[in-house]
């Protein structure tokens, strides 16, 4: 019995101890960001593309498809209470507040979270980021930190566009394919979204973005230096940025309301 | 330098695309009950029953916004719904008679104060009352009206 | 001498290094090392282990794999720092320094890592402007002329536009070596050097450790476990076993010692104080045996 308690007691600590060096590395890469951002504008602008001009393809492919199946979601369920003129409402209402910036922070996980902790990870593994060190180069402001700053900047550009193109998937749809009139549909929309759901989606994108940026470059960072060590951090920078976008997503909605 | 180009373009085009769908989302689909002006006053109405309004709720008059609720509150003495609201102050030509109802955007949209001209000769300022009012109309109280005037009509 | 402002610095290339080497000639140790003890958890690496490189030399550092050589190189540029003891270079604690101070010593390092490490997102000109644009402000022509300057050095200059991933591994062995020449330093590290490379190479790498260090004035300093390559190259081996230094000396000196230790290093023999097998329960009991 006492050495279960132990194991408890042990595991606890190494949690709190995990969480609280997560929050300084988040520190030491804001500390750094003035001085980036001002004197190596062009290694952001590259990241960006790596992250968000990389993502574009599977996030207008499953932007187009997810507001499509709302569209046909929100039309054969409201139809039922002879409301299919709100489909616009509904999909606008749940793409802004909701799936946008869910399904995008999870797809940019899949994507380029994925791919920033791998690339990290194997520069720490073939000793790039020791020759960095040995280089009198800092390899957090050099590597880490205009890769977190590209996420940032990206993601919630990256919502906005998904959310654009699932209206217009949705659009398709219920107006184009099930006939629901186009007045009422944009109608519907602009009366029940009000600039408030706008802002929460915005927020929430924000969020997301220091948050899957953070995790994935942190997960690269400590990933252990083997070819092994590289598959395990790319998997848990998935999981791990899955669970807390959505726990965060259930928090913020719950402050919001 | 070729590639460098190109990533810049990559970007520039990115940031780009993703600036005007933000511009689109705010402008496009958030629309209707945004109400914004400089200047406004303040007037103030009794209802018997305001239903489910709530602040920032519109105020429209001919269908047209020109303000919104800031404040529904219960007051003890008359026992009424006092609603204050804030009026755009290019309209300040609206008859100190006018009356206000709360209506409801569609079968089941959100509630909104309607305003109906009068025909006096004073205006509406700050601190006005509007006298004349109507209720929300609670849909349980109208089943209930119509199942009393169904079951007397049938008795006779 | 740690504040040259940084273009003077690069562009006096060699005649600095050369002009430090005289000024300074006051101690012939550049790196001291006192007393070290490291260990990594339970393990324990080193335990008083005292070392001293010279200045101008060639050392070279010997011994079994996992005697932590590539340990006792972090230390030395304190990507690790002991538990106890210390490492001097120029008389300076090294432990001692700030951030600040510590990248301007580690400026004065150049290492080569096992691998290369080349940064795989940039091209093998890039890789060897890298410390020059993060240190220095010079214009692009200038940063052209001493990178190919480099490159031509180590045979490569053909190569600028490659990718690493296009390299062989003694082409990116020399392009690495052209990095951490670049920006002029004092002390040249190489890790593993001449691991897995065809012979062709490995007798190219041997001649430009030679030839850096002479003519550039340049202390080396060159961990392995080739003895045959070593002997060619050192003009003093420390021979690093069981958290200490076994023995030290010029390759002469070491092949013909009579420590069992050494003899069974240097010539290469299955057996000796360094066990072939691992320790294990007795064989015969272990086959025959019932259980385990």
């Amino acid at each position: 019995m006492p050495t279960l308690f132990k194991d408890i007691y042990e595991d606890t600590l190494e949690f709190v101890r995990t969480f609280g060096a997560f929050q300084l590395f988040f520190l030491r890469l804001v500390r750094h960001t003035p001085r980036m951002v001002v004197r190596r504008p062009g290694l952001i602008i590259k990241q960006i593309y790596n992250t968000g001009t990389l993502s574009l393809v599977i996030i207008m492919v499953c932007g187009l498809f997810v507001g499509g199946v709302l569209g046909l979601q929100g039309y054969s369920n409201l139809s039922r209470f002879n409301a299919e003129d709100s489909v616009g409402a509904v999909v606008a209402l749940a793409l802004l507040k909701e799936l946008g910036p869910v399904i995008t922070a999870l797809l940019f996980a899949g994507r380029a979270g994925t791919a920033l902790s791998s690339e990290i990870g194997l520069m720490k593994a073939t000793d790039q980021l020791s020759a960095m060190e040995m280089m009198a180069v800092n390899p957090v402001r050099r590597v880490l930190v205009p890769r977190f700053l590209g996420g940032v900047v990206a993601m919630p550009l990256l919502v906005a566009i998904f959310t654009c193109i699932g209206l217009f998937g949705a659009h398709i749809v219920a107006v184009d394919l099930l006939g629901v009139d186009v007045g009422a549909f944009w109608q519907q929309m602009q009366l029940s979204v009000s600039a408030d759901d706008v802002r929460e989606g915005v927020l929430k994108s924000f969020v997301f973005g220091i948050v899957a940026s953070l995790l994935a470059v942190w997960e690269g960072y400590n990933t252990i230096p083997t070819a092994e060590g590289v598959g395990r951090a790319t998997t848990r920078t998935v999981v791990i940025t899955a669970i807390c976008v959505l726990i965060l997503d259930f928090m913020i909605t719950a402050v919001m309301l | 330098m070729q590639q460098t180009r190109a990533v810049e373009i990559g970007t520039g085009l990115f940031v780009l695309l993703g600036m005007s769908a933000i511009f689109f989302l705010t402008t496009q689909t958030a629309g209707g009950e945004r109400f914004s002006a400089d200047k406004t006053f303040e007037v103030q109405a009794n209802f018997d029953n305001v239903g489910s309004l709530k602040p920032r709720a519109p105020v429209a008059m001919s269908g047209v916004t020109i303000g919104r609720v800031i404040d529904v509150s219960f007051d003890p003495v008359t026992l009424q719904a006092n609603v204050r609201m804030i009026i755009d102050s290019r309209y300040d030509q609206i008859p100190d008679d006018s009356d206000a109802s709360i209506l409801t955007a569609g079968l089941l949209g959100s509630q909104y104060v309607g305003l109906q001209a009068g025909g006096s000769d004073t205006y509406l300022e700050n601190d006005s009352e509007i006298y004349f009012t109507q209720s929300a109309i609670v849909l349980e109280n109208l089943i209930g009206k119509f199942l009393v005037n169904s079951g007397s009509g049938s008795d006779e | 001498m740690l504040r040259h402002p940084k273009p003077d610095r690069t562009l006096a290339a060699p005649c600095n290094s050369v002009a430090a080497l005289i000024v300074s000639k006051t101690s012939e140790n550049l790196i001291e090392i006192k007393d070290l003890m490291y260990s990594r958890g339970s393990r324990v690496i080193f335990r008083h282990l005292d070392l001293t490189i010279k200045r101008g030399e060639i050392t070279a550092l010997m011994g079994p794999s996992g005697t932590g050589k590539t340990t006792l190189l972090r230390l030395i540029t304190r990507q690790l720092v002991p538990q106890q003891g210390a490492v001097f270079v120029d008389g300076v604690d090294i432990a001692t320094l700030n951030q600040r101070g510590l990248y301007a010593l580690r400026q004065r390092f150049g290492m080569l890592f096992q691998n290369g490490a080349l940064l795989t997102d940039l091209n093998v000109f890039e890789n060897v402007a890298f410390p020059l644009r993060e240190h220095t402000k010079l214009t692009n022509r200038l940063i052209r002329h001493v990178v190919l300057t480099k490159l031509h050095a180590v045979g490569l200059r053909g190569a600028a536009d490659m990718l690493p991933s296009e390299l062989s591994g003694g082409m990116a062995r020399r392009v690495a070596l052209a990095r951490a020449m670049v920006m002029d330093p004092e002390i040249l590290i190489y890790d593993e050097p001449f691991v897995g490379l065809d012979p062709i190479s490995m007798g190219v790498i041997v001649r430009l450790v030679r030839r850096m260090n002479d003519a550039l004035g340049i202390t080396s300093i060159v961990v392995s476990h080739d003895v045959a390559e070593v002997s060619t190259v050192a003009d003093k081996s420390y021979l690093i076993s069981d958290g200490k230094v076994a023995a030290s000396g010029s390759p002469d000196e070491l092949s013909v010692a009579k420590s069992k230790l050494v003899r069974q290093f240097m010539h290469g023999m299955a057996d000796g104080p360094v066990a072939f097998h691992f320790d294990a329960p007795d064989y015969a009991e272990q086959l025959l045996g019932r259980d385990n």
